[in-house]
C-alpha cells in the first residue's frame, strides 16, 4: 500500500455490486433484506451506507464477505472485489478472501474479539496464519500496528485482554487487527456507535486517517447523518432493502433528491428551533416479510402519487455521479419538505 | 388541565408548593456500589453518583447529559428511589422525600413516572399492551373497567388507535410505538414528572423525531416536568429548558440551555460540543477535542476527576475538588471548574486573568 | 379532542399487519392456541384416554386383575380371551395394565405437582427477593441437590418405610430443589428486566407484581420442566416399588410388572415389554402435550 491514492474516473473499481438480492427463509416467513442492490467503490474511496434499522445495510455489507447463514440465506446478484467473483469463491479462497483482501470491523468489538486470548495474541495468530510471519516478526508487526492505531503504551496494551480494554481502546484494537493483514478493503459495521461521543470522535479521525494513508477502500454503514458527513466520499442511502438515493456527500447533503432522504435530515435533531416541532416522517419502516407493491416509501411519503403503487421507480441520473430512484425526480414539482 | 384529560384520567394530585418552589430538589446525592476488587477479598466501590445536586422547576424539561458510566441512569433510579440512596436529600415540592414529616416514597411514585431506553424490555412481553398501560391505574385502586377506559384514553393520546393496537403484544409493535406505550404508561397515572431515561436514544432518526414532538406536546397539554436523560446533546438541546452536565458521577456544569451551548464554562462540556459533527462535510471536525476514554468510576482520578483528560489541567486539579458554585436558581449558570472559581489558585482563574 | 388527532395522524396511515384481534386475556389467547395445535390435542387425547382408564379401571378391566392361572402364565395375546396375554402368575395383562395406570400416574404426577407448587413457590420468592432470602433457600435446595435423585428417594423412603404414600413424598422431596432452581433462574430473569422496574416506579406491592408480570413469564418454564418429570417419577417409583418401598405385589403398578416380568424376559417377550410400552407412551404423551402447552403460551408464535 503505498500513498495517498485519490479515486480517479479511470480507474477500475474496487467493489462492484450488481442486483445483490438476500432473503432469509425460515419456517414462518421468507424475509427480503436486501432487493436488488448495485453499487461500486473506487480504491481509496469511502462509501457510506445510510440507513435506519431494518433498511438492509449490515445485511449487504454482511453478504460481501458471506457471513451470513448459508443455509438459511438465498444470495443472488454479482458481488466482485478486486476481481473476484465472491459468490463463486470455495471455501479455501473465501478465507484467504476474508483475510486478506477485505476486513471487518464491528459495533461491538466484544463480539469480534475472543475473550479468552490476549488482544496481542490474536493479532499475531492473525498474521501467522495468513503472513506466515515468525513470532517475533508478528509482533513487532502488531506493535506497530498498535502505534499506528495510537494506542498508549502500546507494549503493555498488546498483552491486555479484550474485557482490560476501555471500549475506545477495545475498538482501536479491532481496526488493528483489521489492518493486520493489509487489506485492500476496509468493510466497518457502524464501529463508532456504541461509542461516547468524545470518544466517537476519536475513532473517526482515526479511520478516515488510516483509510487516506493506507489507500483503503471503505464501506462504512451507519445510520447517524453526522457520521457520514465526517467520513464519506459518497453515501448510498438504503431503505426497506434497496438504495434509494446515492452521490457524493456534500451534493446529497446540500442538496438531497429522494423524499426518504429529505425527510431523514429534516428529522435529525440538529439546531432547529426549540419552539418548533420536528418535521418527522410519519409512520414506520415497512415490514419486510409483507413488502408493499411499488415504491416500498410510498405509504410515508408526502408526495405519494398512484403510480408509486404500481412499480418501483427506475434509477434516474440528476447529474453524472448522482443516482435516485424517485419517479418524481426531474420533474416540476418538488416534495414539501 | 385541559378537559379530556380530566374526564376519564386520574386525577393529577394538586400543586403544593406553588409555582416558585421547584418540583424537585436534589442535595448532594450519593451512591456507590460495592464490587469485587482486583485482590482476593478486597472491595472496591463504583461511584456511580457522588454528590450530585441539582433543582428541578415546575413544568421545565431539565436535560441531563454524560457520557456512558457518568452516573446519568443511577441518577434517574435514584430519584424513583429504585435504588436506595447512599445519602443526600431528596425534596419534591417542599416536602422531604421519606422524611418523616414528608412525603411518602408511595406517593413519589404516583407522582413521578419513568420511560426506560430499552422499549422492548420496560414490557412485559406476556401481556397485551392496554392491560401494561391499565396496570399503573388499577395499582392505584382503580377498578379494572376504569383502568382499562384510561388505558384506552392514554393509547390514543400516545397516537395509537386503542382498537387496532390495544389487544397486541409488544413484539407486534415496532420500536416507536412500544415507546409510544411505555410513554401511554408512564402518563396513566397522572404524574407531575415524567423520567426519561435515553428513552428515544434506541430509535431510528424519523421516529426519534415523532416521539421528541409527542414528548413536547404532552408536555405541554398534561403540565408536566421531564427530567430528560440522554447522551445525544442535539436532542438535549432541542428539548430542554436547562441542561445538566455529568461526568463520573458529578455535576461539571448547569445551565440555561442556551447559555450551556453558547458559552460553555467546563472544558468538558467544551469538548462535547466540539465532538458534535457539524454535518457539513467541507467543514469536518480535523482534531479530536479531547483525547482518551473517560476514566473508569472505580476509583475516580482524584481532585478534579476530569484533570486526566483536561488540557488546563494544572496542579490545583489534582489537589482540591472544584465546587459546582450557586445551584439552587433556575438561572444560575454554573461550572464546577478552578478556572472559573476567583482564588482557586489555577492560573486561568477568573479572579487572576 | 384536537390534541389526540394531531397525535393520530401518526398512524392513520398504518397498515394493519395482523386483523384486528378480538379483546381476549392472556389465557384465553393460550387456549385458543392449544386447540389450534392438531398434534397437541392428539396427545392430549391419549394422556386424557389413560387418566380415564386409570380412573373407570373397575368397569373396562375385563377380568380380575388379581386372580392367578397355574396353567395360563405367559400366555400370548388373546389366549382363552385374555387380549393381551398374561403374566407370570397367570393374572390378565390388560386388566393389570389399566388397573397399573392408577398407581403409575398417581405416583407420577402426585409428586411433581407438590414439587412444583413447593418448589416453585419457594423460587419464586426466592427469585424475586434476591439477597439473603435466596441465599437461605438455595442453600437449603443445594443440601438435597448433593445427592443423587434415585439414592436420595430410597433413602427418605426407606427411612420412612415403604408404601405408596411414603414412596410420593420421597418422590416429593427429590423433585423440589430442581423445580425451585428452575422457578428462581426464571424468577430471576425476569425481575432484572425494566418491565419490573416500571411495575415497581408504579408504586405496585411486590405480590402484586409476582402476580401480573412475574408468574406469566416463569409459569412456562416451570411447565415444561415439571411435566418432563412426570415420566421420570413414573420410572423412580417403579424402581423403589421394585426395591420393595414403593407399591408392594401383588398390587398391580406398571414399574413394578417391569420388575417382575423382567424374569421371563426369554419365555415371552412381547408380553414382558407392554409394562415398558405404557410407561413410554404415558411419558411420551406428557411430553409431547407440555411441550404444546409451552409454545401455546409464548405468545411471539
Amino acid at each position: 500500500m503505498d500513498g495517498t491514492l485519490m479515486p480517479q474516473a479511470d480507474i477500475a473499481p474496487l467493489v462492484e455490486i450488481e442486483d445483490l438480492t438476500v432473503r432469509f427463509t425460515s419456517r414462518e416467513a421468507t424475509v427480503s433484506a436486501v432487493n436488488g442492490v448495485s453499487f461500486s467503490v473506487k480504491p481509496g474511496e469511502v462509501l457510506c451506507i445510510l440507513g435506519e434499522s431494518g433498511s438492509g445495510k449490515s445485511v449487504t455489507l454482511r453478504a460481501m464477505m458471506r457471513l451470513l447463514p448459508e443455509k438459511r440465506t438465498t444470495i443472488t446478484g454479482r458481488i466482485t472485489i478486486a476481481g473476484q467473483d465472491v459468490l463463486g469463491l470455495n471455501a479455501r479462497d473465501l478465507r484467504a478472501l476474508r483475510g486478506g483482501l477485505v476486513s471487518m470491523i464491528f459495533q461491538e468489538p466484544m463480539t469480534a474479539l475472543d475473550p479468552v486470548y490476549t488482544v496481542g495474541e490474536q493479532i499475531i495468530e492473525t498474521l501467522r496464519k495468513h503472513r506466515n510471519m515468525s513470532r517475533e516478526g508478528a509482533r513487532a508487526r502488531a506493535l506497530d500496528l498498535f502505534e499506528l492505531v495510537k494506542i498508549p503504551s502500546p507494549e503493555r496494551r498488546l498483552d491486555s485482554y479484550p474485557h482490560e480494554l476501555s471500549g475506545g481502546l477495545r475498538q482501536r484494537a479491532m481496526i488493528a487487527m483489521a489492518l493486520s493483514c493489509g487489506p485492500r478493503l476496509l468493510l466497518a459495521d457502524e464501529p463508532t456507535t456504541a461509542l461516547d461521543a468524545t470518544v466517537q470522535i476519536q475513532v473517526l479521525i482515526l479511520l478516515r486517517r488510516l483509510q487516506r494513508e493506507l489507500g483503503m477502500g471503505t464501506i462504512f454503514v451507519t445510520h447517524d447523518l453526522g457520521v457520514a458527513s465526517e467520513i464519506a466520499d459518497r453515501i448510498a442511502v438504503m431503505y426497506a432493502g434497496r438504495i434509494v438515493e446515492e452521490g457524493p456527500v456534500a451534493d446529497i447533503l446540500a442538496n438531497p433528491r429522494h423524499p426518504y432522504t429529505q425527510g431523514l435530515m429534516a428529522s435529525t435533531v440538529h439546531g432547529q428551533h426549540r419552539d418548533a416541532d420536528i418535521q418527522a416522517i410519519p409512520g414506520s419502516p415497512p415490514d419486510l416479510r409483507r413488502m408493499p407493491a411499488g415504491c416500498s416509501f410510498g405509504p410515508r411519503c408526502p408526495t405519494s402519487q398512484p403510480r408509486c403503487r404500481e412499480a418501483f421507480p427506475p434509477i434516474s441520473h440528476p447529474s453524472a455521479d448522482r443516482m435516485v430512484r424517485c419517479f418524481r425526480e426531474g420533474e416540476e414539482a418538488k416534495a414539501s419538505f | 388541565m385541559s378537559g379530556v384529560f380530566q374526564s376519564a384520567a386520574m386525577a393529577p394530585l394538586e400543586d403544593r408548593g406553588g409555582a416558585a418552589q421547584p418540583l424537585l430538589i436534589a442535595r448532594d446525592l450519593v451512591r456507590h456500589f460495592k464490587v469485587k476488587g482486583v485482590g482476593l477479598g478486597e472491595e472496591a466501590a463504583v461511584r456511580a453518583v457522588d454528590g450530585v445536586s441539582f433543582s428541578l422547576f415546575k413544568g421545565e424539561t431539565l436535560g441531563v447529559v454524560g457520557e456512558s458510566g457518568c452516573g446519568k441512569s443511577t441518577l434517574a433510579r435514584l430519584v424513583m428511589h429504585l435504588i436506595q440512596l447512599g445519602s443526600g436529600e431528596l425534596i419534591f415540592d417542599g416536602e422531604g422525600v421519606g422524611a418523616p414529616d414528608g412525603v411518602s416514597v408511595d406517593d413519589l411514585r404516583r407522582q413521578v413516572q419513568m420511560v426506560f431506553q430499552d422499549s422492548a424490555s420496560s414490557l412485559n412481553p406476556r401481556m397485551p399492551i392496554r392491560d401494561s398501560v391499565a396496570f399503573g391505574p388499577y395499582v392505584h385502586g382503580k377498578s379494572k373497567e376504569e383502568s382499562r377506559r384510561i388505558a384506552r384514553e392514554m393509547l390514543g393520546r400516545v397516537g395509537l388507535n386503542p382498537d387496532l393496537f390495544g389487544p397486541r403484544y409488544p413484539h407486534e409493535l415496532s420500536g416507536g410505538q412500544k415507546q409510544r406505550v411505555n410513554i401511554a404508561r408512564a402518563l396513566a397515572i397522572s404524574p407531575r414528572m415524567v423520567i426519561l431515561d435515553e428513552a428515544v436514544s434506541a430509535l431510528d432518526k424519523s421516529v426519534e423525531a415523532q416521539v421528541l414532538n409527542l414528548l413536547r406536546e404532552l408536555r405541554r397539554s398534561f403540565n408536566l416536568t421531564y427530567l430528560f436523560i440522554s447522551h445525544d446533546l442535539n436532542v438535549v438541546q432541542y428539548i430542554s429548558d436547562r441542561v445538566l452536565v455529568m461526568y463520573l458521577g458529578q455535576v461539571v456544569e448547569l445551565g440555561p440551555v442556551d447559555d450551556i451551548f453558547s458559552r460553555p464554562l467546563h472544558p468538558y462540556t467544551r469538548a462535547l460540543l466540539g465532538s458534535r459533527s457539524s454535518m457539513d462535510p467541507a467543514n469536518r471536525i480535523e482534531e479530536p477535542p479531547i483525547t482518551g476514554d473517560p476514566p473508569s468510576p472505580i476509583d475516580p482520578p482524584s481532585g478534579c476527576r476530569f484533570r486526566t483528560r483536561c488540557p488546563h489541567a494544572e496542579a490545583v486539579c489534582e489537589l482540591t475538588m472544584p465546587r459546582l458554585g450557586q445551584w439552587l436558581n433556575r438561572d444560575s449558570h454554573v461550572a464546577a471548574c478552578h478556572m472559573h472559581e476567583p482564588g482557586s489558585g489555577h492560573t486561568l482563574a477568573v479572579g487572576n486573568a | 379532542m384536537t390534541q389526540a388527532v394531531a397525535t393520530s395522524i401518526d398512524t392513520s396511515w398504518e397498515a394493519d399487519p395482523a386483523p384486528a384481534a378480538k379483546t381476549r386475556t392472556y389465557w384465553q389467547s393460550v387456549l385458543i392456541r392449544i386447540f389450534r395445535d392438531k398434534a397437541t390435542l392428539i396427545f392430549g387425547t391419549v394422556v386424557l384416554a389413560i387418566v380415564l382408564l386409570a380412573i373407570f379401571a373397575p368397569l373396562i378391566a375385563p377380568f380380575d386383575p388379581y386372580k392367578e392361572s397355574i396353567i395360563g402364565r405367559l400366555k400370548p395375546f388373546g389366549w382363552r380371551g385374555h387380549p393381551l396375554g398374561t403374566d407370570e402368575l397367570g393374572r390378565d395383562m390388560l386388566s393389570r395394565l389399566i388397573y397399573g395406570a392408577r398407581s403409575s400416574l398417581l405416583m407420577g404426577m402426585v409428586p411433581v405437582l407438590v414439587a412444583t407448587l413447593v418448589g416453585g413457590t419457594l423460587g419464586v420468592i426466592g427469585g424475586f427477593a434476591g439477597k439473603r432470602v435466596n441465599t437461605a433457600i438455595m442453600r437449603t435446595m443445594d443440601v438435597f441437590y448433593a445427592f443423587p435423585s434415585v439414592l436420595l428417594a430410597v433413602a427418605i423412603s426407606g427411612a420412612m418405610g415403604g408404601g405408596m404414600m411414603n414412596g410420593m413424598i420421597a418422590l416429593s422431596m427429590v423433585f423440589t430443589p430442581a423445580l425451585c432452581r428452575i422457578a428462581e433462574t426464571a424468577t430471576a430473569q425476569v425481575r432484572s428486566l425494566d418491565f419490573i422496574e416500571a411495575a415497581r416506579a408504579t408504586g405496585a406491592r411486590p405480590l402484586t407484581i409476582i402476580r401480573h408480570h412475574v408468574l406469566g413469564n416463569v409459569l412456562g418454564p416451570v411447565f415444561i420442566y415439571a411435566s418432563s418429570l412426570v415420566s421420570v417419577s413414573i420410572l423412580l417409583a417403579s424402581g423403589l416399588s421394585f426395591l420393595g418401598l414403593g407399591v408392594k405385589p401383588p398390587e398391580p403398578d406398571w414399574g413394578l410388572m417391569l420388575s417382575t416380568l423382567r424374569q421371563s424376559l426369554y419365555v415371552n417377550p412381547i408380553i414382558c415389554a407392554m409394562p415398558g410400552a405404557a410407561i413410554f407412551v404415558t411419558s411420551i404423551c406428557f411430553n409431547l402435550v407440555s411441550d404444546g402447552i409451552r409454545s401455546a403460551m409464548d405468545v411471539r408464535q
